[in-house]
């Protein structure tokens, strides 16, 4: 399993090799990504990406925050998905401070996190579509991708950049429109969804378009370290939410679909179907939603209520004490990761008490698994490398941190 | 697989390549080798049949600036997917000459890694095919994330930790 250079022998040959410039602000790239490609004709000999321009210094950021303030960095990691960001870096930080979230709070976040995977697999799948020449399908999954970020909105407040959750549990209950809304949601969007899918599934262009484009066998993939649906498409069943179940997902029943050949064709596949299975866990989660609390009772990372800052003496020196960072942690060294949408988003932490970490790593399944696409563009022709980019899902902001 | 199995296996296996291991505070068995012996170390635990510990998830260093001699660490951290289990491995390294084998001939995964850890702590990677910078400018001449570099003007005194009753950031090590 020998690494290969990143300029094999052919780039010599005598001939005409152009060089071309992809990005790094191309329409195409759906991002701020550069490759430095060698081109024979249309097909592609080698490539070199560059990285790094959104590059916003996260891990040195969050040595200087307290923790509730890192949260609003780890919205602009996957932006496509920041809900199950902000829940991976609570659960880390609940992990470490030994906090036990009641049951409802999980179920509760669990809703979020798979609505925030449907608008993420919406966007990758939807891209694909509009890359193979397709763009209806583009606009009509947006009004899909718009009601969920309704919701989000019922929940915190903003859409994109989330900030969703608190340490210890929720910020807020679901109010009652969300209640409307996600029921709303439930209803018709499988429809929706599948008239999506009959657009593409079975078309005869889309299908000429990805399969066999930008494939990667397992072993490679593994080796890679790929993780997420782009795995899955090769036919691995790893997913973070059943090897080490987090939030609850140990009471919920869904499978995990997986591809055969690993190319642009499986992705899309695998994405589509767990759209439906994120479908069917919010479902269960939704209609055995516990009742109860929806944080914990940690007085000492979860902010009162504000009234009680205003008349009650205890409920004041928390409040002080948490947003002026004098909260006790305890030291230590944690790992979590959670299923993020684009595979496993892990969360490494070292705290030495103080009031921000020591060290915050992210291991971002982006960053991790882009380093094999010039490996699997080589010899392709430029319209799928473009195609096989789209597929992988590459967010600049959880590539560059 | 329990911890003690792990340790004993590599303890018959390949003898004094342990310098210490212990369960973290999340209960990861963490295995400390000498630099020299990383590499040797990663690859039995990727190439054992018993361990198989075949997926490196992450990689990354960390900055001890009080730890003379061992300024430097980097953290590996394998996973066994068909028996769910983790494992991290750390070596130290001492700042003045932070060389240390490249894993890349073991996971591709490695070559944008260790990238990142020498674009950010200037570790030097020997044998990796193309040891440059990543996220940051070519042309920067610091390391950013080692503790020395402040995130802000250093002449600030409105955020001075030690108003706020820890210092914190002091560096630990843990058992």
């Amino acid at each position: 399993m020998e690494i290969q250079s990143y300029f094999s022998s052919l780039d010599s040959l005598d001939g005409e090799l152009a060089t071309l410039n992809l990005g790094p602000t191309h329409p195409a790239t759906h991002g701020i990504f550069q490759n430095v490609l060698k081109m024979n004709g249309e097909r592609v000999v080698s490539a070199e990406p560059t990285i790094g321009y959104i590059h916003r210094a996260f891990e040195k950021l969050a040595e200087h925050r307290p923790y509730n303030q890192i949260t609003p960095i780890t919205d602009r990691l996957n932006y496509c998905s920041s809900p199950i960001n902000n829940m991976g870096w609570h659960m880390t930080v609940e992990k470490l401070a030994r906090i036990e979230v009641p049951k409802r709070a999980q179920y509760m976040r669990v809703i979020i996190m798979e609505l925030a995977r449907i608008a993420d697999h919406l966007i990758c799948n939807s891209v694909i579509g509009v890359d193979t020449g397709a763009l209806t399908g583009f606009t009509y999954m947006f009004q899909e991708r718009e009601r969920i970020y309704e919701m989000y909105e019922e929940i915190c407040g903003t859409r994109l950049t989330t900030n969703i959750g608190r340490i210890g549990g929720m910020e807020r209950d679901f109010t009652p429109a969300f209640h409307q809304k996600l029921r709303d949601f439930l209803k018709t969007f499988p429809d929706r969804f599948e008239e999506f899918n009959s657009m593409l599934e079975r078309n005869r262009i889309f299908m000429d378009r990805t399969i066999g484009a930008g494939p990667i066998s397992a072993e490679r993939a593994l080796s890679y370290g790929f993780t997420g649906p782009n795995l899955r498409a090769c036919g691995v069943d790893y997913d973070v939410r059943v090897m080490e179940p987090y939030s609850s997902y140990e009471d919920f029943d869904f499978i995990i679909p997986v591809g055969t050949q690993g190319d642009t064709y499986d992705r899309f596949m695998v994405r589509q179907e767990e759209v439906r299975q994120s479908i069917r866990i919010i479902r269960q989660a939704y209609e055995n939603l516990p009742e109860g609390p929806y944080h914990a009772d940690v007085p000492a990372y979860y902010l009162p209520e504000k009234p009680d800052v205003y008349t009650k003496m205890e409920a004041l020196i928390y409040h002080f004490k948490i947003v002026m960072g004098e909260v006790p942690i305890p030291k230590g060294e944690v790992y979590h990761a959670v299923e993020g949408g684009n595979g496993e988003l892990g969360f490494y932490l070292i705290s030495d008490g103080g009031r921000q970490p020591y060290r915050l790593h992210f291991r971002r399944p982006c960053f991790i698994y882009y380093q094999a696409y010039p490996e699997m563009i080589r010899g392709a022709m430029l319209s799928d490398a473009i195609l096989t980019m789209s597929s992988l899902n590459v967010i600049a902001g959880e590539l560059d941190a | 697989m329990k911890p003690e199995l792990i340790v004993a296996r590599i303890e018959q296996q390949s003898p004094g390549v342990l310098e210490r291991h212990y369960t973290a505070y999340d209960g990861m068995l963490t295995l400390e080798t000498a630099p020299q012996r990383a590499w040797e170390l990663l690859k039995f635990l990727r190439d054992d049949e018993m361990l198989d510990f075949h997926f490196l998830t992450t990689l990354c260093g960390i900055h001890y600036p009080n730890d003379k001699g061992r300024e430097l660490c980097i953290m590996y951290q394998l996973h066994n997917w068909p028996k769910n289990v983790r494992v991290r491995v750390k070596t130290y390294l001492s700042i003045e000459d932070p060389h240390i084998a490249t894993v890349t001939n073991l996971w591709a995964t490695a070559d944008w890694m260790e990238r990142e850890t020498y674009d950010f702590f200037g570790v030097i990677f020997d044998g990796h095919p193309n040891l440059k910078r990543i996220l940051n400018v070519e042309d920067l001449d610091v390391f950013p994330l080692r503790k020395e570099y402040r995130l802000e003007d250093g002449t600030r005194t409105d955020k001075d930790d030690r108003f706020f009753g820890r210092a914190g950031n002091e560096g630990v090590r843990f058992e």
